[in-house]
This record gives structure tokens, C-alpha cells and sequence, in this order.
């Protein structure tokens, strides 16, 4: 059985749902010499501001149980350098680039967006909400829903009709769902959850800070439940707007249970730093999950978690490896 | 960037305790004949499931063709990811990925350089060496350590190098004091054209001063903690004066972790520098915040 792995984010059809996510893949050319990046569904850039950024001073990362916690204050080249080096390569190889934009304003945002519209090869934009935002005493985009509004807007507006707008959005504010209703009102054509936790880490050696910047934001296997639970909550309240899944997935299953959450495309972070060759790994394991259940399109199993049990699925004795089909199938 | 690195399950051959340091002995086919000196190789510690999601970065001290190609790394027990590689047993498995980074540039004359390493990072230099010898380079040895547990392959270099000093804190081998004090007499007394270098900054700032006072290059391998080995995860950024003349924050694991002495800023690492490009705006000479 083969099954259709494609993935649909707004106008944008991708090939299959197994994307990088914002800042944990390189610029495409670190990656690309353990795989090609053409077969990944998307590659997503680092967040690219419009000046170039040296981050934060070093120590940028530490190590927490199934986690990690960095500081690297998005450094980037900016999007003059982006355009001119960073993303031909990726048009190059035939690459889907997805490019995560960021700001301290919403001039900011919208001057990235207005020069990406131009050019070739930009399959969508993400709005790295997670930015502070220096008119509103540094808190960040994503915490209130009118300034993440605000942002989708802007960025909308100078972005083309045919490419989808995606707004990343944070799990750390009280009620997620507001924030990713008021950024759908204001046109975002899906979703994507959930940026790092803002964490910290004191060393009990130097007993001091671990990381320069203080604080950090973490990622990693340690916070997918949180992430599973924000797609979920989200899908439910708004489920025809297209979620990419991120956080924690580190194998074809972990990309199944966002997609059965709710997810239309999942995102591969951390990992990426453990195994260079995650993603096109997790790629195979997940098409591999959904045939052993009997699941002939990706589509079927976005928000499954939703319906309830015994909907359009095959069950699988857990104890057979190679999932033949089973009688027992009942459709909607 | 050089050619493309692999990633490969490595399978372990021999591990040997000698002194402070373990000596890993990997299969690791692809690794070894793609391997240049002063490359390193990324591993995955605590297995497929592990929650140790960074991985642990060991310069290379050996390749050999046998068995499809082996490497052989140098490390001391400094935390839970080098514990568990430490109670490893022969033909367990390990997630290789390497050679990466950028190698040290070899002079192409026959000339005489001074190969100068501090403790376990000294295990950069004699794959150099050995590429030094076949093209009638005189490597000369220095090496240091805290005390005579923590020098590296005193003895290996003797084979490989026309000559070899050591230099520990506490005096229990060679002589007293810092490797690198010995320095300046070795440059005047061997004649030497180049130094190459590896160890902790403060070492290797004091081997740039000293090298550019006489005029030769230094090449440094610069030990940055690295997070990931392949350039993703911007954690080993070190700020270095490029070709443009203007301070780039570089990652180690990439543009490094050889570089040219007098290109790092030695005495800001672990800042960004107020004049770096992309350094926060407001710190900026000569411009309204």
C-alpha cells in the first residue's frame, strides 16, 4: 500500500507533511551534506531579520533531561545576505523554502515580508511571533493576541496572494487558542506550535547562570506533550485553519501523534542537532506508522484524536510488527 | 567547507585507559578516509532513546585503512555523556558523524614547524605530524599539561616529531610551568616557519602573541564546546576578524576549529563585540541610539 503523503498548508501543497523547523536546521547547506533537502516537505529557515544579527555571547546552550535550553538571540545575516547567498541555494536544489521572519517592530516584519514577495523560490512565510517587541517594553509578539494580529496583518499584506502566511505562536501565554484565533482573523493561513519554553538553568558548580543570556528558550522531547496539548486545543477551536506541529519529535511516531492532534505538517527541531539525518529518518518512519494502521492518506489521520474511537482506523495487533490490514475497518 | 562528512553507526573496537585519558578505537567506515588533520568527529551519547540530545565533539588523533577504516579519539570522563562512552564494550554501537571542519592548511615547502598541545587537545597534531613528515616538514613537539598524567602522547612523539619538550603545571614532567612559555626559545633555536596549535584559549592567545612576534603564522584548533558538530545550532560562535576586515561571530564547528591566530579576538571571546557585525545596535560607535 502507498500512501499520499501530501500536505496541505493553505495554497501551498507540499509533498509530504516532514518540515525543519526555524533556527534548528542551519541555512539548508549544513544539512544538505548528510541529505538532500528536496525531500523534505519544506525547509524552513532560520528567522531572518532585516539587519544582520551577531546573537547573544556564549555559553548560548545547555544540555536539560530530553531538552535543550539555548539563548542564541536569532543570529542571522539579515536579509540582504539572505537573498543573495541563502536562498538560491535552497531554490538550487529544489527545495520548498519556508521563511521564518523576524522583528522588534512591526516595520520590521513587514519590510522582510515586502522584500521577499519579490523574490523566487519563497513556497510560504513564518512569522516568528516569539520576538520582544520594543514598542511594548520588549514582551513578545506572540504574548498578546492584538500584537500578534497586528504582525499577521502586516506581514500579510506584503506578501503575495498565493503564498501562505503562517504564524508561528508561543505556548507560553494563558490561552493559546485566543492568540491563534486573533492571528487567523487577521489572515494567517495556518499555524505553527509551538515555539520553544522560556526555561533556565543554574549550574550548581559555578553556581551562576548556565547561559550568557540568562534565560533561554527550550526545545527538545521535553516538551512535546505541551506542544501535542496546545495543537490539540487549537484544532479543535479553529480546525479548518492548517497547523504545522512542532516540538519534541524525534521519530515517525512523535510526527503521528501532532498529526493526529491536529497537525497537517510537523516540524523537526532538536533532533536535528542529535541526528543530522532526522528528518528524512522521521520521514520514512511515519510513512511507514501510517501504513501499518491502514492509512492511506496523511490527510485522513490530521485531528483523528478528535473523532471518536473506532473511526476510520484498522487497529493493529501491537505485537506484529508489519501492520497487515485487518478486517475490522469502519468508515465515518 | 570540505567534502561532504558522513554519518555512520560506528562500531567500537578498543577502548584503553592510559593515565587520565580513555582511548576510543572506532570502525567507522567513510570517517577515516575523508579525514584530514584537525577535523573532528561528532558522537551521539546514551544511545537511540537517550535524553543527552547534544552531541560530544573529539578531535581525531589516528586513522587507519583497516577494517574499512578506523579513527581513534582521545577523551577524559568529564560528565554523564563521556561516562557512558567510557563503560562502552567492544562492538557497541555509536552514531558517528564526521570528519568535520575545516583542517589545518599545510605549508608547501619543506619546512620546520612547531606542533605545540595542551592535555587532551594535543591529539590534534599527530595525524598533522605524520602529513607534516611526508612532505619533509620537521615537526617539533610541545606539549603540556596539568601534571604528567595529563600530557598526551609524550611518547608517540618522539616517533613522530624531530623533537619534543614538556612542560607540566606542577612540575612532575619535563619542566616546570606553562608549554607555552617554552615557546620563543624553540622558535629561535629550530628555526621554525609555522606554529600550529591546539589547547585551551588562554594557551593558544599567549601562542598567537608569541608566533606574531616572530613573524610566522599560527594555526590554532580551537576547542569551543560544540552542540551539535554540523553547524545547526549556532552554539559555538567565536568572534573572528574576516577577509572583509570586519568581526564576524563564526561557529567553531564550521568555519573553525582551525583558525588563523591573529584573526581571533582572543581577549572578547564570550562577548559580542560592540563592533561585530550585527552587534546590538545601541552599542554601536558613532551612531545614534
Amino acid at each position: 500500500m502507498s500512501v499520499d503523503l501530501r500536505a496541505r498548508l493553505g495554497h501551498a501543497v507540499l509533498p509530504n507533511p516532514i518540515m525543519t523547523a526555524a533556527g534548528c536546521g542551519g541555512a539548508g547547506r549544513e544539512l544538505g551534506r548528510f541529505f538532500d533537502v528536496a525531500k523534505l516537505g519544506a525547509f524552513v529557515t532560520p528567522s531572518i531579520a532585516p539587519e544582520p544579527r551577531a546573537g547573544r555571547p556564549a555559553p548560548r546552550l545547555a544540555e536539560t533531561p530530553s531538552g535543550v535550553l539555548n539563548s542564541t538571540g536569532l543570529q542571522g545575516p539579515g536579509i540582504d545576505v539572505f537573498l543573495t547567498r541563502d536562498l538560491p541555494w535552497l531554490d538550487q536544489q529544489g527545495a520548498r523554502a519556508v521563511v521564518s521572519i523576524a522583528g522588534n517592530s512591526i516595520e520590521d516584519y513587514a519590510e522582510v515580508a515586502a522584500r521577499l514577495a519579490d523574490a523566487p523560490g519563497v513556497t510560504a512565510v513564518e512569522i516568528n511571533t516569539a520576538c520582544p517587541n520594543v514598542g511594548d517594553r520588549g514582551l513578545m509578539f506572540a504574548a498578546h493576541p492584538m500584537a500578534a494580529a497586528e504582525v499577521v496583518r502586516a506581514v500579510r499584506a506584503h506578501t503575495r496572494r498565493g503564498v501562505p502566511v503562517l504564524a508561528k505562536l508561543s505556548a507560553d501565554v494563558t490561552d493559546v487558542v485566543g492568540v491563534a484565533m486573533a492571528c487567523a482573523d487577521a489572515g494567517a493561513d495556518g499555524l505553527s506550535m509551538i515555539n520553544t519554553l522560556h526555561g533556565m538553568v543554574v549550574d550548581t558548580t559555578t553556581l551562576r547562570p548556565r547561559l550568557a543570556g540568562v534565560t533561554g528558550g527550550l526545545s527538545g522531547p521535553a516538551i512535546r506533550p505541551v506542544a501535542v496539548r496546545c495543537v490539540y486545543q487549537v484544532h479543535a477551536a479553529l480546525p479548518e485553519v492548517p497547523i504545522v506541529g512542532m516540538g519534541g519529535v524525534r521519530t515517525g511516531l512523535d510526527a503521528l501523534e501532532l498529526v493526529l492532534a491536529g497537525a497537517s505538517a510537523v516540524a523537526v527541531g532538536t533532533a536535528n542537532i542529535h541526528d543530522p539525518s532526522a528528518s528524512v529518518r522521521i520521514l520514512r518512519e511515519l510513512e511507514t506508522a501510517l501504513r501499518e494502521r491502514g492509512i492511506a492518506r496523511l490527510a485522513d489521520a490530521v485531528g483523528l484524536a478528535h473523532k471518536p474511537a473506532g473511526t476510520l482506523i484498522r487497529r493493529i495487533d501491537p505485537n506484529v510488527g508489519v501492520g497487515e490490514p485487518t478486517e475490522q475497518e469502519t468508515l465515518q | 567547507m570540505t567534502d561532504s562528512p558522513v554519518q555512520v553507526p560506528g562500531t567500537l573496537l578498543t577502548l584503553r585507559r592510559a593515565g587520565a585519558y580513555h582511548t576510543m578505537t572506532l570502525v567507522a567506515p567513510g570517517v577515516a578516509e575523508r579525514f584530514r588533520p584537525g577535523q573532528f568527529v561528532a558522537l551521539a551519547v546514551g544511545g537511540e532513546q537517550s535524553s543527552m540530545l547534544l552531541r560530544r565533539c573529539f578531535f581525531v588523533r589516528e586513522v587507519k585503512p583497516d577494517y574499512g577504516g578506523t579513527i581513534e579519539i582521545v577523551f577524559s570522563v568529564r560528565g554523564k555523556g563521556t561516562g557512558w562512552l567510557a563503560a562502552l564494550r567492544p562492538r557497541d554501537i555509536i552514531d558517528v558523524a564526521g570528519p568535520l571542519g575545516r583542517p589545518f592548511p599545510l605549508p608547501r615547502d619543506p619546512v620546520t614547524c612547531v606542533l605545540l598541545g595542551v592535555a587532551h587537545a594535543s591529539a590534534a597534531l599527530f595525524p598533522l605530524a605524520a602529513v607534516l613528515r611526508q612532505r619533509d616538514c620537521r615537526p617539533c613537539f610541545l606539549l603540556g599539561g596539568a601534571g604528567s598524567d595529563d600530557v598526551l602522547g609524550a611518547r608517540g612523539a618522539r616517533r613522530a616529531g624531530d623533537s619534543v619538550a614538556v612542560a607540566t603545571r606542577d612540575g612532575s614532567l619535563g619542566s616546570a610551568g606553562q608549554v607555552e612559555d617554552l615557546l620563543p626559545e624553540l622558535i629561535e633555536t629550530a628555526g621554525a616557519d609555522v606554529v600550529y596549535a591546539c589547547g585551551p584559549l588562554d594557551t593558544l592567545r599567549t601562542v598567537t602573541r608569541i608566533a606574531a612576534g616572530y613573524g610566522i603564522p599560527a594555526q590554532v584548533a580551537v576547542e569551543e564546546p560544540m552542540a551539535c558538530g554540523t553547524g545547526v545550532c549556532m552554539a559555538c560562535a567565536l568572534p573572528v576578524v574576516g577577509d572583509d576586515g570586519a568581526t564576524h561571530m563564526v561557529r567553531t564547528c564550521v568555519e573553525g576549529p582551525v583558525f588563523r591566530g591573529e584573526r581571533v579576538r582572543w581577549d572578547d571571546v564570550g562577548t559580542i563585540p560592540f563592533d561585530a557585525l550585527g552587534a546590538p545596535r545601541a552599542l554601536r560607535l558613532g551612531e545614534r541610539p
